[in-house]
């Protein structure tokens, strides 16, 4: 499973990053606060928050993740954006809330284990 | 090896320079992923609590054979009361602050999970230093 997929099976948009698509998923983490992610998230997660400025690039990229993806339509700021494409680990982008989101992706991961 | 790098108090968006930084040596010294994986967790830590909780900052790093050892120094409040400090959940974290994500009063306990030896000591309103060691065996 790759992030690519789950751009299109749950309709995320793609804010930034889009040349690291092909990064593979092997699991999440759902949480806003940052040391939380820190301490809990590991390699190859994708990380819901609603969080959008620069120091969620900073874990991303510290902590290896897939991808992020934002909640309820928030967008990343602009240098969070930068770093992201710089670093090819996307930012996505979902109209839903945090549960519902969390829920599908749950799902659609461990369908593909 | 020995590399120093600064850290500056407020400024949020360099946060995790450094560490990013000591990431990258000890990748290109094929560190075992797993002790780089820890470290760069302690060091990410420490870092921003120098730039949330402080004036000013630096990493020390010195990387042996078989160790890293990393000393955090600041110029700040300090913290009066270390024993408390360690408890997850607690923080003294503005509300600006704690608005971005930080704050959860998870950092310290994180640093104690993630490496193999750590020592703070503290003095109120000059400074503390964090010396954070992980064996690469
Ligand atoms: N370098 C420092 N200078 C002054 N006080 C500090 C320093 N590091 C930690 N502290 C104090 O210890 C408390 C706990 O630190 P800890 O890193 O565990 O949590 P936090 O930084 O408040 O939140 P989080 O790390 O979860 O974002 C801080 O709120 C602060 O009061
Ligand atoms: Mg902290």
């Amino acid at each position: 499973m790759i992030v690519q997929d789950i751009v299109e099976k749950l309709g995320l948009k793609v804010c930034s990053g889009a040349n690291g698509l092909n990064r593979e998923i092997e699991g999440g983490y759902t949480s806003d606060l940052l040391s939380d992610v820190m301490g809990n998230a590991d390699e190859n997660h994708v990380w819901v928050t609603l969080q959008t400025h620069k120091n969620i690039m900073a874990i991303a990229s510290l902590k290896e993740l897939a991808a992020i993806v934002l909640v309820k339509g928030y967008e990343p700021e602009a240098d969070a954006a930068e770093q992201s494409n710089e670093e090819g680990i996307p930012i996505l982008s979902s109209e839903e809330e945090a549960f519902e989101l969390t829920g599908k992706l749950y799902e659609i991961i461990n369908q593909a284990k | 090896m020995e590399f120093k790098f600064e850290i500056e108090g407020g400024n949020f968006s360099k946060a995790g320079s450094a560490s990013s930084e000591v990431k990258k040596i000890l990748k290109q010294l094929n560190v075992n992923p797993k002790i780089i994986k820890r470290t760069v967790v302690s060091l990410y830590e420490a870092e921003v609590n120098v730039v949330a909780h402080a004036f000013e900052g630096n990493m020390n790093v010195d990387i042996d054979t078989d160790k890293i050892v990393v000393k955090i120094e600041d110029r700040g409040p300090g913290i009066p009361d270390i024993d408390q400090a360690m408890q997850e959940g607690y923080s003294t974290a503005t509300p600006q602050v704690r608005e971005m994500g930080f704050g959860a009063g998870m950092g310290l306990p994180n640093i104690k999970r993630n490496s193999d030896k750590m020592n703070i000591t503290s003095k109120v309103d000059v400074g503390t230093e964090l010396e954070i060691i992980n064996y690469f065996g």
